[in-house]
């Protein structure tokens, strides 16, 4: 006997178990079937993605700096690409996860800033409100359980104001002195907050530098996903400028001495 | 048999939890609430001032603790509501009123929730301090004291004991305070943050207590003393808010 009143008079379905128990009792579906279901895809993981990003306030502005790979699992899938987009005057961003995403929301971002410029009302976005907007969007991305698979800091120069948050694919937010994000966050972030924290007002653009080549060599030590090749961003009063592709130097001679590490001789 | 075709997917989980504890402890004419400022996820600091408690209007401070990204967009609708409230009777929304938009919104969201434990701390119509405690969908409480978060465990016992007195009986011929002074719920605060930032790794950095005073309040004399002071009051209704910032460990 079949307990449910909606089910009397509709077809039987010899493929369900009535009496099943487990895991809960189910009953047949008889309501209208959505044919495109199985059509609709949401970003159920990242596919080709970009790892670290580091920034750090200084005494002229934020500096940010990211490699340029972007990997297809372990492989090493495009070696040129830019992790660090300017978004209108003020602010540069630079992301890591999903770099489809990510180029998603830069043509996304760029036209916000071609509406705001449209308008000429005199204003014009900052990175506070280019983090605001971003964080809104990845939350509600998250709430429609399709996000946006990215981890991203926001950095820019305002009204004479320095800015540097964070945002990823969850809409959580947070800002500090120096952030970092992916490995970044565990290899990285101790040594640039040693570096940079009490010290925000003093370092010039060139210690500023030394430390984001110094983590992002680090880094590339470390993190099996990065290359070494990577730009720094710089934001001051003056604007934005996103440096040419720079290259590590790097020494490896030390992994000769190290048994375990390469060919082994004996 | 075969059961009914079951989906089966490796789905995407929308939440996080970002640590850290809230307390709030209500007075006889005033109200103190009180969170750190770390944010973190798992073992990593995300960053060490993150502000967990806002001040809403002169009479009512809400402190939230969960997941950061839903607390934040709580806050900010929260505060809408009370601005539209604001614009509709020209005057600041009742702390009891408060209290029972927190449950509608909250229960409007029960099958999607916040991940957000709230506590709302403040001054009823009739003057007297009073702390409101919420869970994620809703239910809620008026209490004289109330701790969540990270280290509820071990923060709420302590005020169990410290303010409803549990397991403690008074001298003979004598009975227990109903409300303590001011000067009392400070040090309980500041001592229950410095003793869980010992004990729970996601509490830490920073404290801020803010205070909550009734019109004419007596208390208000307790401040004098106190260190790292700041007053955030907005309006001349007779209520008056304050902050005290401090440092707490942050390894």
């Amino acid at each position: 006997m079949d307990h449910f009143p909606t089910n009397w008079g509709r077809p039987r379905n010899d493929a369900y178990d009535a009496y099943g128990t487990y895991p809960i009792a189910q009953r047949p579906y008889n309501g209208p079937k959505d044919a495109f279901a199985q059509g609709i895809q949401h970003t159920q993981q990242p596919i080709v993605t970009g790892t670290s990003v580091l920034a750090l306030k200084y005494k002229d502005g934020v500096m940010l700096a990211a490699d340029n790979l972007a990997s297809y699992g372990s492989l090493a899938r495009f070696k040129d690409i830019q992790r660090l987009q300017a978004i209108g005057a003020h602010t540069v961003i630079g992301a890591g996860g999903d770099m489809s995403d990510f180029q998603y929301i830069q043509a996304m971002l760029d036209e916000l800033i071609i509406d705001e410029f449209t308008a000429q009302d005199g204003h014009t976005l900052g990175p506070a409100e280019i983090h605001e907007y971003l964080a809104q969007v990845m939350y509600a991305r998250r709430s429609k359980m399709n996000p946006l698979w990215n981890a991203i800091l926001v950095g820019g120069v305002k009204d004479g104001k320095r800015f540097l948050s964070f945002v990823d694919l969850l809409g959580t937010t947070y800002s500090a002195s120096t952030l970092a994000t992916g490995y970044g966050a565990h290899i990285a972030l101790p040594l640039l907050r040693t570096a940079v924290e009490g010290k925000e007002d003093i370092l010039n653009e060139e210690e500023a530098h030394k430390i984001l080549e110094q983590s992002m060599k680090v880094l590339y030590y470390r993190d099996a996903r990065s290359i070494d090749k990577y730009q720094v961003a710089t934001i001051t009063a003056e604007g934005v400028s996103i440096s040419e592709t720079r290259h590590l130097e790097t020494s490896w001679s030390f992994a000769e001495g190290i048994r375990g590490y390469g060919a082994q001789t004996q | 048999m075969p059961s009914i075709e079951q989906p089966q997917q490796r789905q995407f989980n929308p939440y996080s939890e970002n640590g850290g504890t809230i307390l709030a402890i209500a007075g006889a004419d005033f109200s103190v609430i009180a969170g750190d400022t770390r944010q973190s996820e798992g073992y990593s600091i995300q960053t060490r001032y993150a502000p967990k408690v806002f001040r809403l209007t002169d009479r009512a401070v809400l402190a939230v603790n969960g997941f950061a990204a839903d607390g934040n967009m709580f806050v900010k609708k929260v505060r809408q509501r009370l601005e539209w409230y604001r614009h509709a009777h020209a005057k600041d929304m009742p702390l009891r009123a408060i209290a029972r938009l927190i449950q509608t919104m909250l229960y409007a969201r029960r099958f999607f929730p916040f991940y957000v434990y709230n506590i709302l701390g403040g001054i009823e119509e009739d003057g007297t301090g009073a702390v409101y405690s919420f869970d994620p969908v809703g239910s809620y409480e008026r209490e004289a004291c109330r701790a969540a978060g990270a280290a509820q465990s071990l923060v709420q016992p302590f005020l169990d004991n410290q303010i409803y007195f549990k397991n403690q009986l008074p001298a003979p011929g004598t009975s227990h305070p109903a409300h303590l002074p001011l000067s009392t719920v400070l040090s309980l605060v500041i001592d229950s943050f410095t003793s869980a930032t010992e004990r729970h790794i996601e509490v830490g950095d920073g404290l801020e207590i803010y205070i909550v005073f009734s019109k004419g309040s007596t208390s208000l004399q307790g401040l004098a003393s106190v260190r790292g002071l700041q007053e955030v009051t907005t309006t001349d209704d007779g209520e008056r808010v304050f902050v005290i910032r401090r440092e707490l460990k942050k390894d």
